[in-house]
């Protein structure tokens, strides 16, 4: 591009109304932004978020201690103390997850054996102290209660691909 | 030797040999599930195929004897076949539920479904349940899981000698049990846990506590007994969840006795976690600086003379050496490690020993047991003289017993009488047992504390010597003179001469008064309550027992889970056990305890590491400096002192009344609670 060229298309503002039309076109297309926290974006049924403990329908416990999920935790975030219950059965006595360890990389829930522990679709989970971020196993099971249709929705979404 | 061809390998192997031995000797990994190398072969879990040249079809290893020449393929495609078709039969029947399994992650079946296994089940159709058996409050039992490998009817049968378990029905439908509802009564039914290859048979207390990969192992020694087991302590955080044995096959071969291996569960319980003084009658916390100027003041101006000192049956060698060097800085002769009053002549190590050693049982060919049951004293020992027993055949190992006319001690033994006056009688040559032992060439005599704890013990042990003696089993090359502890920590003891010196007193003379200021280092087992009101009791110790209960002072000691230390068994090995856990609050190892306090008391004692505690050790006695043990032929055959009182003709008595409760830690224990009553009592109150 010789020097003349040059000289014209600046001289006639040709960058600035190239510009101002990618402008124009963008202020015509549907607006990429969501308004958070009033609109929120379409997550994966894989998505890994909060963790949750889930139940059974008739309302047992599903989680049996087996502490595979404590075994490949790599961020060694989960800790499981087991002991039989009353009715022989193989229960935890301690469930915690230390969510500031937790990297979210849903190997817990690949590994458990009876879909207990599930990270779910909730990413609004902060908290003003450090403390609310040790999750024991009550707050586990509450998160289970609380969204259990919706677990099992996603899990029934991706259970074809597994 | 023969010469076997194992996949291109050529090895040498004994004869009569099997085919697995042979392949184990080449380096080749054999997958079996009911083979066990200290049981004999049964051959009916069919998972050891290997092929052998000019076989048309894959033969089990484990069963099929070597001859000269022979080649062995373990790696074949038809090998590889065979196994993985074996293994989905055993599977067939097998329930997919290692998850709530206590034996996930040290199974045998799932080890090896997971190297010799198919990748997925082609069987659609229901699988079999088996009703659980009960089998005590030790072993637990799914049965569903059970691959009928019949190891644990092998062992209880060969190795623990009670014929209590066994099949019945046949293929599919057969089924382990023990016929009757009723606990097994074996001290070794842990083992069970041990040689179970699947979750069939599991640990009760530590059920669904831990995982195996969870815990962190330390290597260690039994107490509880005088054997010397080697354990492994598997340890999580701060608590030892349970304990294994560790194969030695100089002592214990791969056997742990029941009460070292559930006594874990005591270890947290009823522990001193701080020290204790005694307050206008209360016992009142107080710092360690406290609790020593406090001891220190007491013992100002007390002559030597007027302290002493009882060591308990489960300290380390390095604590015992500790406080006999602390009591010689104070000037007391009062020392004494026999908390059961025993009685041994201390001048020659033999006199005290277990000096055939363990594994010599093995060669010995007539056994003379006087005293001493010792399946309850040291039942691993006890499984060693079965076995030989076992091994030797009809009439080639001819056990009697003087004492204990009750007592199953597994094998066939005469009850030649009672009492001391029966030794008399053999030695005289009247009774057909002293041909046996004549015309023996390694025969044994085991005295036990059953003679040894009478006033007359040491009149007894100079008869049995002399009886040995007679029967030509006291010679370079064997000896046949032993003596079977109980306390863990006797041989220690005797052996650092933890005994009265010049004019000092025993346990005996040190109670009601003997002494002004009594140390007591986990003793608990004498008679506490006959302690003198006036004398002032210092207890260094782990548990709060009887000991505790009486002191003025309590200084929190450890337990052997939480000291490194050293202990010598009852034939005279000298072990090295390591720290599994930390002591739970201000506890401290034992022997910082006695150098912190020599301190105080301005009689510094002269070491600051366990090196030179040890180099101590080795100086008080030769055994503790070095690092193998031989075991001791006999240069002399001259008796030991036969002591002051002449042998009386009361019968023997047993000097265990509760194996399930013999010291401070088993009776904090539920676990150890539970079996005495189940075992134990009923037994008694039968009697009654």
């Amino acid at each position: 591009m010789n020097a003349l060229t040059k000289a014209a298309r600046s001289m006639l503002l040709a960058e600035l109304a190239a510009g101002m039309g990618a402008t124009l076109k963008a202020f015509f297309k549907p607006k990429a932004t969501i308004n958070y926290p009033y609109e929120k974006g379409v997550l994966s049924p894989r998505f890994r978020g909060e963790h949750a403990l889930r139940r059974y329908p008739n309302g047992e416990e599903r989680c049996i201690a087996c502490k595979l999920c404590e075994a490949t935790c790599p961020a060694e975030a989960i800790t499981i103390e087991a002991e039989p219950r009353d009715d022989g059965s193989r229960r935890t006595t301690r469930y915690d997850i230390d969510m500031t360890k937790c990297i979210y990389c849903g190997l817990c829930e690949e590994a458990c054996p009876v879909d207990a522990i599930v990270e779910g679709p909730n990413y609004e989970f902060a908290t003003e102290t450090r403390e609310e971020l040790m999750y024991d196993k009550d707050k586990l099971l509450a998160n289970g209660d609380r969204w259990e249709s919706v677990l099992a929705r996603r899990l029934e979404l991706d259970a074809p691909y597994r | 030797m023969v010469k076997v061809t194992v996949d291109g390998i050529v090895v040498d192997v004994a004869p009569g040999s099997s085919a697995l031995q042979a392949c184990e000797a080449a380096g080749k990994e054999i997958p079996r599930f009911c083979y066990h190398e200290r049981l004999s072969v049964a051959g009916n879990c069919r998972m050891c195929l290997v092929e052998v040249s000019g076989g048309r079809k894959p033969v089990a290893s484990c069963g099929f004897p070597i001859a000269n020449g022979m080649q062995i393929f373990t790696d074949t495609e038809v090998v590889r076949r065979a196994r993985r078709a074996v293994m989905e039969f055993l599977l067939i029947n097998h329930p997919l539920d290692c998850p709530i399994c206590d034996q996930g992650g040290e199974c045998d079946l799932q080890d090896q479904a997971f190297g010799y296994g198919a990748d997925h089940s082609r069987y659609r159709e229901n699988k079999r349940a088996v009703t659980d058996k009960y089998l005590g409050p030790l072993v637990k039992t799914v049965m569903t899981r059970c691959i009928q490998c019949t190891r644990c009817i092998r062992f209880s049968t060969e190795v623990a000698g009670v014929q209590e378990l066994g099949g019945v029905s046949r293929g599919e439908n057969l089924e382990i049990t023990n016929y009757v509802e009723k606990a097994l009564t074996s001290e070794l039914s842990g083992n069970l846990i041990d040689i179970c290859p699947v979750g069939a048979l599991t640990s009760q207390p530590y059920a669904f506590s831990a995982r195996p990969w969870e815990l962190k192992r330390t290597d260690s020694i039994d107490v509880c007994d005088a054997v010397g087991t080697n354990i492994v302590m598997q340890a999580r955080g701060a608590s030892v969840l349970r304990i294994v044995p560790r194969i030695n096959d100089e002592v214990n071969e791969e056997w742990l006795a029941d009460k070292g291996r559930f006594v874990v569960d005591g270890f947290r319980r009823r522990r001193l976690d701080r020290p204790w003084v005694r307050v206008e009658g209360k016992l009142q916390p107080a710092s360690w600086a406290d609790a020593f100027s406090l001891i220190a003041t007491r013992l100002k101006g007390v002559p030597g003379a007027r302290i002493g000192a009882i060591a308990g049956d489960m300290c380390d060698a390095e604590s015992l050496m500790a406080l006999k060097d602390l009591m010689g800085m104070l000037g007391s002769p009062n020392i004494d490690c026999r908390q059961d009053g025993a009685r041994y002549d201390t001048s020659r190590r033999d006199f005290y020993t277990f000096n055939t050693g363990i594994a010599g049982i093995d060669e010995a060919d007539a056994l003379l047991i006087v005293g001493s049951i010792p399946r309850q004293e040291a039942p691993v020992l006890n499984a060693r003289i079965r076995r030989r027993f076992v091994d030797a055949g009809r009439g080639k190992f001819s056990i009697a017993m003087i004492g204990a006319p009750n007592a199953d001690p597994t094998y066939t033994a005469d009850v030649l009488g009672e009492g001391p006056d029966t030794l008399a009688k053999l030695a005289a040559g009247e009774l057909p047992f002293a041909e046996v032992l004549a015309n023996a060439k390694n025969p044994m005599i085991i005295v036990g504390h059953g003679a040894l704890t009478r006033p007359d013990g040491q009149a007894i042990a100079k008869a049995c010597w002399d009886l040995a003696v007679q029967a030509g089993a006291i010679r370079p090359d064997w000896h046949g003179f032993n003596v079977l502890h109980t306390a863990a920590s006797r041989m220690a003891g005797l052996d650092l001469g933890l005994v009265p010196g010049p004019q000092g007193r025993d346990v005996a003379g040190m109670l009601k008064g003997g002494v002004d200021v009594l140390w007591l280092m986990g003793a608990d087992e004498f008679a506490v309550h006959d302690i003198g009101p006036d004398t002032f009791v210092i207890y260094q110790g782990h548990h709060g027992d009887a000991g505790a209960a009486r002191a003025d002072v309590i200084l929190p000691g450890v337990l052997y889970a939480e000291k490194p230390g050293t202990y010598t068994n009852t034939e005279g090995r000298v072990q090295r056990a390591f720290r599994a856990v930390m002591p739970p609050g201000d506890a401290r190892e034992d022997w910082r305890i006695l150098r912190a306090f020599s301190e105080v008391a301005g009689r510094k004692l002269p070491y600051d590491t366990i090196e030179a505690l040890r180099t101590r050790m080795a100086q008080a006695h030769p055994a503790y400096g070095q690092a193998e043990h031989a075991r001791p032929g006999a240069a002399d055959t001259t008796a030991p002192q036969a002591g002051s009182v002449t042998v009386a003709a009361t019968p023997f008595h047993p000097v265990i009344a509760d194996y399930y409760l013999t010291h401070a830690v088993c009776r904090a224990s539920p676990t150890m609670e539970t079996c005495s009553g189940i075992y134990v009592r009923p037994a008694t109150e039968a009697a009654e």
